[in-house]
């Protein structure tokens, strides 16, 4: 494989108290391309994407060890302002998230928090992220409306637009399309699959199609061990693992 | 096997559930119709004495033996002690409220001795507060006063604010302090902006029922803010309030005089409608974007 590697995971574990969720995960995730992260419910994989914006640190009683290097540098290090680590991955979440303002503020208050200020900056940041989501033509006379007034599949892509607005390197996926309507998911996984030529994009599924369809690169995490990973065809076309194997037939789900 | 109900069961719980919805409706009608019923007697014996030089004089020499003037003086005073205590009320509990929610864990020590502590605070009577003002009045040389009156209140107040306001903060989803942090929010940025916003429409009824229980407060004015016939013009002045203007009224000899505080309680008591008419209007323009 000639792509650079964007985030590299070393020997990460994650406990929960006495519970150890993630043991000893050793991982590349590969630039510019999407890694879908599968497995069944309860195996750790919302953990993992969690543990890579540090939004694990606001759990109580979490523990992390091990290193998480994003462009050579590890998050998890002691000098590490983890709003800057933030800033630099766009979050999707399971059920879309709205910020209780309108649709404009909601582009424009990640941008405002790191500092812009200038109206007609604002404008063009929001317009901007507003179509690169591909949300602009529905919303773009009812910029100052209540987000919360957005249909679930609209509110996702513009939590999309609100995270690409800071300007991130990496897009996460915590099943972003779990709770829209058939179309709205195609819409977001289009949109996916476009964004990766700018983006790393990392997307948490139990949809073994989705991951089918959009992912480059699979990570097959079962009981909170990385059980298998590699490129999306060999995964799916020959997984190596027998316990890979048995998820893809849909036996252990 | 068939379960079947028996005709003397069947009976029974249908007069159960009959009895119960009497004594449901029962309850209702009862505190509806003593709601009513104050508003009315205010209203029928304060309508004689009831006329505008009521609100807009202060009350001149011996009215409090049938002579002229008004109640002005208790009206502007409550005003000013209303807002004031809860204005400072605010500025605490809020603070102490997002500290609770956001800044502490789950299942923190702190956090629960601070809710009890504050669910104590709010049991005490507020005659104790009155005492515990003027104990602090004395210790820092302040006499009683306007200044003196806010601060007794708002300590009354405080924690049925902070109650009021935890209530609807700690309802607030985690998601979305969550989609606020991982935009690069800072706690801080996360509570002022998105969790204030979330919660504005039960921050302003914790403001409400705090405001109508503070100015609706007499005994812990009695010896803090005093009474005065004059309308305060500083913070070191006494102020009269509403409610002691009642009790003092009340406590006269003369019917004409004890009318007149039926007066004064119908105004106090248009003043909470207004407000709470008004804070209506107010929570519905906040709520427009609240997330449900």
């Amino acid at each position: 494989m000639a792509e650079r590697t964007h985030i590299s995971i070393r020997n990460l574990n994650v406990y929960y108290g006495g519970l150890q969720v993630l043991k000893n995960i050793s991982l590349d995730i590969p630039d510019r391309k999407i890694t879908a992260i599968i497995g069944p419910s309860g195996c750790g994989k919302t953990t993992l994407l969690k543990s890579l914006n540090r939004l694990l640190d606001t759990v109580d009683g979490v523990r992390v060890d091990g290193k998480i290097l994003v462009d050579g540098e590890d998050i998890y290090g002691p000098k590490v302002e983890v709003t800057a680590v933030r800033k630099k991955m766009g979050l999707l979440s399971q059920k879309p998230q709205v910020l209780p303002m309108s649709i404009f503020d909601n582009v424009a208050y990640g941008p405002k928090l790191h500092g812009v200020r200038d109206k007609a900056r604002l404008d063009f940041i929001v317009r901007n992220h507003l179509a690169e989501a591909g949300l602009w033509d529905e919303v773009k006379d009812r910029l100052h409306h209540p987000a919360s007034r957005l249909s679930v599949g609209q509110q996702q892509r513009l939590c999309l637009a609100r995270g690409l607005a800071v300007g991130p390197e990496i897009i996460l996926g915590d099943e972003p399309t779990s709770a829209l309507d058939p179309q709205s998911s195609q819409h977001v996984e289009r949109k996916l699959v476009e964004l990766k030529s700018d983006y790393t994009v990392v997307v948490v599924t139990h949809i073994l199609r989705q991951a089918r369809r959009i992912a480059d690169y699979v990570v097959f995490l079962y009981l909170g061990e990385l059980v298998e990973h590699g490129p999306a065809e060999e995964i799916f076309s020959n997984p190596k693992n027998p316990r890979t194997r048995a998820y893809m037939t849909g036996e252990i789900s | 096997m068939k379960l079947e109900t028996s005709p003397a069961r069947l009976r029974h719980r249908r007069i159960v559930e009959a009895s119960a919805r009497v004594l449901m409706i029962g309850s209702t009608a009862l505190v509806i119709g003593s709601l009513l019923a104050i508003i009315g007697v205010i209203v029928w014996k304060s309508l004689p004495v009831l006329n505008l030089d009521m609100i807009t004089r202060t009350p001149k020499g011996g009215y409090y033996l049938g002579k002229e003037g008004g109640i002005l003086n208790a009206i502007i005073g409550s005003l000013y002690l209303g807002v004031g205590a809860t204005a400072l009320a605010l500025v605490f509990s809020l603070p102490i409220v997002l500290y609770l929610n956001l800044y502490t864990k789950k299942k923190s020590r702190i956090a629960g001795l601070t809710r009890f502590a504050f669910d104590v605070l709010w049991g005490i009577p507020s005659i104790v507060y009155g005492a515990f003002g003027f104990v602090l009045m004395m210790a820092v040389g302040l006499r009683a006063s306007l200044l003196a009156g806010i601060i007794t209140v708002a300590l009354l107040e405080l924690p049925i604010m902070s109650r009021a306001i935890d209530e609807v903060m700690v309802l607030v989803p985690r998601e979305l302090t969550d989609a606020s942090s991982a935009l690069g929010a800072t706690r801080l940025e996360t509570a002022l902006k998105v969790v204030v916003r979330q919660c504005m429409p039960g921050i302003l009824t914790a403001i409400l029922i705090a405001f109508g229980r503070g100015i609706g407060d007499a005994a812990s004015v009695l010896f803090t803010a005093g009474f005065t016939d004059r309308i305060p013009t500083s913070l070191l002045q006494p102020a009269a309030t509403l409610p002691l203007a009642i009790f003092f009224q009340l406590g006269t000899p003369f019917p004409e005089v004890q009318q007149r505080a039926y007066a004064s309680a119908a105004v106090l008591t248009l003043l909470i409608l207004l407000i709470s008419l008004a804070s209506r209007l107010l929570i519905k323009r906040f709520t427009k974007h609240v997330i449900k």
